[in-house]
């Protein structure tokens, strides 16, 4: 072999491995940065401050509780919504749709996956927030629940897509042997199917709800933006503001390096945790369930 | 006999309610993408002119054109491209071609599944910290397209690994043993026969990047710049940006010229979705294997 080749050949190697180890090395520098510009906070600002529900950062009042509370009420709204309708639409395409319905259905809930966020939360806020007005006579249209409204059809095709995959995986044999005993085709998809299905399917709405959380324009435009704590469901149909809608609307205006920019990094912080905790458990439950699977087929 | 009979009827009605649900939820879920996606045609293309299409903005944006924020999209959709396509392949050649599952190997797949994970205003806020500031790139063409890049990376690489894990064995062993080096075997037989699924991952990638508002919020999109951009460290318009705008902080906005933005950003992102599906079902049905 000529030397030159395996000289090229070696380069090409590292390149490849380097380009594959880049993902850690992303997910490393991504924590590192948000730590780097959101840990002051903790020095500047006292915890009592923090854990405070009043957010009002040009008197200095950085309390985060009503922010956070934002975030858990529409993405709860959110959840209601995107799970009956992700797994009904799943379960649907896996086993009751024919094959051309099938090849219908799948690119047109990729569509909904597609449509960037800003054209939702521009229809939210021109077509659908006045309507709710008028319809729940609501002061503004602007609430919570247009947020969890809308961010529920964002969440929808990631999670019909993760759990069409499991339920798709569940070998055949399982349902043919139902159906042989007996068993309605109903019967077997939620005794047997789901039910082998169930870590591909809770992957998929942890991976939704993930989504929700994290979503930022259609939520900055449709929810109203108010930093009050939500104190139960009623606050469902009044604005509310989240916490990743606070960092988009607030870091274009902060000087670099003040206390308020500080925390609204400390904010990405705590967001970037929260994805963190939500995808590796997920993922844990996809490597169990691999593991699960090969111990069964050796 | 009977009590059977009458208790298959009830399983029978059950089974009939419950499918008779789930069509229900299917329609209930399609028919608002339709409804989204007709209305925004219908109310936008009116406002859609040539001089729209190919002029600057005037009088505050409420007149004239969105020249600077298309070309802008597509510059930022390039850039990121330039960035995330090389890499992501690589990555994806490694953890399919090269690494053998271990603890490495897993590492890199949850550190993927993170990335997809990342809220995207966080990937906005990593993109101020590092590129605009730390690497001193200010608000730039640069900045915004290494952050999308980053943002869409998780997506080209899964699309990509699965594609290149779908190339039969047989393929590689045949090349191997013609005296064919693993480096060549995968340049010239597995990335060519992946490259219909490699080019569908790579365009949903750069789908999501077109559309993303948050990451170019602090890294490189202008409130109003009527020009277009000239080097890579010059900030731009961008149309999801721009429609966020012209949506929420432009007061006597005309509704006509936001829907027309909305529908020009519908085209350029939904256009590149129906490549890749054409791409992917024609590579489907042309497959040797």
């Amino acid at each position: 072999m000529k030397p030159s080749l395996s000289w090229s050949e070696y380069i090409i190697t590292q390149l490849v491995r380097i380009s594959g180890y880049s993902a850690i090395v992303f997910v490393a520098l991504i924590f590192f940065f948000l730590l780097r510009e959101g840990l002051p906070t903790i020095g500047e600002v006292s915890f009592s401050t923090l854990l405070n529900v009043r957010w009002y950062p040009i008197e200095d009042y950085f309390g985060i509780l009503p922010l956070i509370g934002g975030s858990v009420i529409v993405t709860i709204g959110a959840a209601m919504i995107a799970i009956p309708f992700g797994i009904g639409s799943a379960i649907f395409i896996a086993e009751i749709a024919p094959r051309w319905a099938r090849e219908i259905l799948k690119p047109f809930v990729e569509i909904l996956g597609g449509l960037p966020s800003v054209v939702l939360g521009f229809l939210g806020f021109v077509v659908m927030a006045p309507y709710i007005r008028r319809l729940l006579a609501l002061p503004t249209g602007l609430t919570a629940f247009t947020g969890s409204l809308l961010l529920g059809a964002i969440s929808i095709p990631t999670i019909v897509s993760v759990a069409e995959d499991a339920l798709d995986a569940v070998p055949k044999s399982y349902r043919d042997a139902a159906l042989a005993m007996g068993a309605t085709e109903w019967q077997t998809i939620w005794r047997v199917t789901l039910p082998a299905a169930r870590s591909g399917v809770l992957t998929a709405v942890m991976l939704g709800i993930g989504r929700a959380i994290g979503e930022t324009m259609t939520v900055m435009m449709v929810t109203g933006n108010a930093a009050i704590l939500p104190k139960g469901l009623g606050a469902l149909f009044s604005p509310v503001r989240t916490m990743t809608a606070t960092i988009a609307a607030e870091m274009g205006e902060v000087a670099n390096g003040s206390v308020h920019y500080h925390v609204l990094f400390f904010i990405g912080l705590v967001l970037f945790l929260i994805s963190l905790a939500v995808n590796i458990a997920a993922s844990a439950v996809v490597f169990r369930q691999r593991k699960r699977s090969e111990r069964i087929l050796s | 006999m009977r009590t059977s009979l009458s208790s298959s009827s009830y399983r029978h009605i059950i089974q009939r309610l419950g499918f008779s649900l789930l069509t229900f939820v299917v329609i209930a879920t399609i028919i608002p993408i339709f409804l989204i996606v007709t209305y925004i045609a219908a109310k936008g293309l009116p406002a859609i002119s040539w001089e729209y299409l190919s002029g600057f903005p005037r009088d505050g944006m409420r007149a004239g054109g969105i020249l600077p924020a298309i070309v802008g999209t597509f510059y930022l959709t390039l850039g990121t491209a330039i960035f995330s396509v090389p890499l992501g392949i690589g990555a994806a050649v490694f953890l399919s071609e090269y690494a053998t599952e271990n603890r490495l190997s897993r590492l890199i797949r949850i550190a993927i599944i993170n990335l997809a994970g990342i809220p995207s205003v966080v990937y906005g806020l990593f993109g101020l910290g590092l590129f605009v500031l730390f690497l001193n790139f200010g608000t730039s063409l640069l900045a915004g397209s290494m952050t999308l890049a980053i943002m869409t990376l998780p997506v080209i690489i899964s699309t990509t690994e699965e594609a290149l894990r779908a190339v039969p064995q047989s393929f590689r062993v045949v090349s191997i043993s013609l005296g064919g080096t693993h480096w060549q075997t995968i340049r010239r037989i597995v990335i060519p026969q992946a490259l219909p699924g490699i080019l569908t991952g790579v365009i949903l990638g750069l789908e999501r990047a077109a559309g993303e508002t948050a990451p170019i919020l602090f890294t490189v999109a202008a409130f109003f710049l009527p020009r277009l951009p000239h080097s890579p460290f010059d900030a731009t318009m961008a149309l999801p940006y721009h429609l966020f705008v012209i949506s929420t902080q432009v007061p006597g906005m005309p509704v006509r010229l936001q829907f027309g933005t909305a529908l020009v950003l519908l085209v350029f992102v939904l256009g590149m979705n129906i490549i890749a599906t054409v791409i992917r079902s024609r590579a489907r049905s042309h497959r040797q294997w």
